[in-house]
Formats: C-alpha cells, structure tokens, sequence
C-alpha cells in the first residue's frame, strides 16, 4: 500500500468510489443492506432526510478513522473496534443534538441509537475501510451514505404522499383538492409492509433498466 | 493483515477503551448544561402549550412567567404539602413510590381573558418508551381547555402523531367527569361518535400507544379525584 504510486484526490476510480453506490452498487437495493432502518424511518420524509445525513457523516468519519488505523487493528478483534468506533460516534452525535439542535434531536429519537446497528456502517468498514487508505475510505462512505439516503427519500416522499396525503408536513393533497374528489389517504401505506413493497418496486426498476444487476441462473 | 501478540491485543483493547470513555465522559460533562436547559425550556413550551399559548423555544421562558402564576404539589388526599418545588417534580420517580408518598405537581396559569386554568402533568408508558404531558382544565375541574403529549421514541407517523396539533385539539372541551364520577377521556379505536364528550379517536397504527396515552390520562388524573372535587366550581 504505503510504495503505491500517488493518485490524484479525484482520480476516476475515486469519484468512481463516490457515484457507484448511489446506482450501480447501491447499499439497499443492491447490497440488500441497511434494510431495518428503511423500513422505520420512512413513514415521514423528514426524519428520512436527518437519518440520511447522519448514516452518511457517522459512515463517512468511522470509515476515516478505520482506514487511518487498519495497520494497527489486530485482526482478531477487528469487528469489536469497528463497534466501538461507530458506537462512540454515533452517541457523540446525540449528545451533540441533544445540546445543540434539541428539534432535530427530538424528531430522530431513537433513530439516532439505532445507526449502531445499521448494517451498512459494519459493511462498509469490514469490506471496504480495513482495505484501503483514509481518502478513499472517505469517498466511499459519502457515497454509501447518500446511496443510502436516496432510496430512503424516495420511499418516504412516496410513502408520506400516499399514506398521510403530505409532504415535509405540507398538505399536498388538500391543497390540490384531490380528497373533495373522493380520494382517501391509503393507510396501508404508512404501515411497515409497503416500505419493504416499495423497495421491491424500486429494485425491479433498477434491475429492468441496467441488466448487469441481474444474476446469472 | 499482520498477525499480533496477545499483549499487543490486551494494549490496544485497554487504550481503546480508556481513550473512547475519557471522550465520552468529556463530551457528557461538557454538554450537560446546555442539554438540561434545552429540557427546561421544553417542559414550559409544553405547558404553554397546554394552555393555548403557543410557544417557540426563544419565548418560552419569557412567556411562562407572564402566564403561569403559580405552582404547588399535593399529597393524594388532595392537601397541598409545603416545601417542594413542582416544577422539578419527575414523576416517573414519583410513580415508583406507593401513592401514598406521591407528590402530585399542579400548576396554575391565568389566561388572557383572566380566567385561571389548572395545569397537571401526566405521564405513561407507549409502545417504545414513556409518553408525557400536560392537561389543563377549566376551574369547572371537568371540561379540558387543552393537552400537549410528547414522546421518547414512538415510530414516526403512527404513536408519534399523539404530540400533533389535530389529536390534541380532539381532547379541547371535552369532559372528565361523567354525572359526578370522575371517568377520564376515552382514546376509541376505529373514531369515537362526535357526541361523544368523553371520547377521542384513536390513532390508526398506534394502537399500543393510544392505548398506553388512555391509560396514562386515567391513572394520572385519577390521583387528583379528591383535590378536583373540593376545588370545583
């Protein structure tokens, strides 16, 4: 690693790093992870937006810090540091809220605890950070993050419109005299089932459009 | 991946932790302030909010002491008992205790058109965590003028809709005294009959926490039976 040559910052294969998992190599639909918060933080899409942002800061810092002390981390507890380094970051990111922005800390409740257990963090660190230099590392947790946080936008935007008629809270539906038309709120929608039922939609969607996703019988 | 030496992993598992607890235990001490008043300035946003103020984070402070005069605990037997402050009542320590040894906060706001509303806390349990509120009443110590509920962690959408405006505007004039017995607010699955003047509607998809918010109003106001029915008028 350490004789390699330098590349530059933005090489191909680093901005490569950074858009791949937000199509191609996307956490939910294509590495099928991080499927439990999908399916918790989507009923509305405003704490879709803050679970986003803060997957991809606690991704993106704890793969930094990982990459940075990969030659030092014995392989035998390897899994317990990276714990350890995900769970330290994300409850100094709650206190941090907690002190400093109490509104967006109450939104998250105890979605916040809940990026401990995010399988993509644990993914990325194991498969990718233990591998490869801090920038890199970096690079692919922003883009991991905000793979992530696409899909979970687009399955709250849809399951917020459907389910509760709003969007950000915003009576979309009303306004637009959609009800007095005698439509109703689907209530379906806002029960966990349909996020995973969207997901699907979205993944078949995906996979009909670029073929190389498709497994081989 | 190099191989390492037990000691070097017993080292580096032992620095590890030191470092991440002197971090963490920094960043709590240091951030304590600032968390404790976030939370002060939240419990008399609620109780504004109870009586029909609406309160933003910068105003609240300011607009407590212009509206809520007073503030006194009593015992279960409805007789006030000096020397404790109800503001710093935590009543998820007070229920703990036999009723008996309860203190039980109340508070009293004047409103703008002078009439005075009599603010009580209530606390319960959700589906994920404790639900908590404030419930005003007109002097009539019967009619509700208004509710605030918040939550630790119900799910987005379904149990944490109890601390939207439309549930709580629901519980606005209605009754908790049924014919001179004291009945509480129903929370009815599937919407409760308009004329219904002990009766809101549930919440679809949080039926646990609507549950847990029915329950929670019975037990809480239920201590206050015997203050509510000497100070009624």
């Amino acid at each position: 690693m350490s004789n390699q040559e330098r590349e530059p910052m933005f090489s191909a294969k680093n901005i490569k790093l950074l858009t791949g998992p937000v199509d191609q190599n996307n956490p939910i639909t294509v590495q099928v992870l991080g499927i439990c918060s999908a399916l918790a933080v989507t009923v509305k899409l405003k704490p879709a937006l803050v679970m986003a942002l803060s997957v991809t800061i606690v991704v993106a810092i704890s793969n930094v810090v990982i990459a940075a002390l990969r030659q030092y981390i014995p392989d035998r507890i390897r899994i317990i540091v990276q714990l350890v380094v995900i769970a330290t970051l994300v409850i100094l990111v709650d206190q941090i809220l907690k002190a400093y922005a109490f509104d967006v800390s109450k939104q998250l409740s105890v979605f916040v605890g809940l990026i401990i257990t995010n399988c993509i963090l644990m993914g990325r660190l194991e498969a990718f950070a233990m591998a490869n230099n801090p920038w890199p590392a970096f690079l692919d947790g922003l883009g991991n993050g905000a793979g992530y946080g696409i899909i979970l936008i687009v399955v709250a935007f849809l399951r917020e419109l459907l389910g509760s008629g709003t969007i950000l809270g915003y009576p979309v539906f009303e306004k637009a005299g959609i009800y007095s038309a005698g439509y109703e709120n689907n209530g379906l929608m806002i029960l966990p089932p349909m996020a995973l039922i969207v997901v699907g939609l979205i993944i078949w969607g995906q996979r009909s459009r670029n073929k190389s996703l498709i497994e081989n019988k | 991946m190099k191989q390492f030496s037990n000691r070097y992993i017993f080292i580096f598992s032992t620095v590890m932790v030191v470092i991440v607890a002197a971090l963490l235990s920094l960043a709590a001490t240091l951030l304590q302030p600032a968390q404790e008043r976030n939370l002060e300035i939240e419990k008399k946003k609620s109780m504004l909010e109870s009586i029909r103020i609406p309160a933003t984070r910068e105003n609240a402070v300011e607009l407590y002491s212009k509206y809520i005069k007073e503030g006194f605990v009593l015992d279960s037997k409805g007789e006030t008992v000096d020397g404790i402050d109800p503001f710093t009542v935590v009543l998820r320590n007070e229920q703990k205790k036999p009723v008996e040894q309860q203190s039980l906060p109340v508070f009293k706001a004047i409103t703008d058109d002078g009439g005075t509303v009599t603010i009580l806390p209530v606390e319960g349990k959700g589906l994920w965590g404790p639900i908590y509120g404030f419930v005003s009443l007109l002097p009539d110590m019967n009619t509700i003028y208004g509710v605030t509920f918040d939550h630790k962690g119900e799910t987005p959408g379904l149990g944490a809709e109890i601390n939207t405006t439309p549930f709580e505007n629901m519980f606005q004039e209605k009754k908790i005294f049924d014919n001179g017995s004291f009945v509480s607010i129903q929370v009815i699955k599937g919407g409760a009959a308009p004329d219904n003047i002990h009766g809101v509607d549930a919440i679809s998809g949080g039926t646990i926490t609507s549950k847990g918010l029915e329950k929670m109003l019975l037990d809480c106001l239920a201590k206050y039976n015997d203050y509510f029915l000497k100070n009624r008028n």
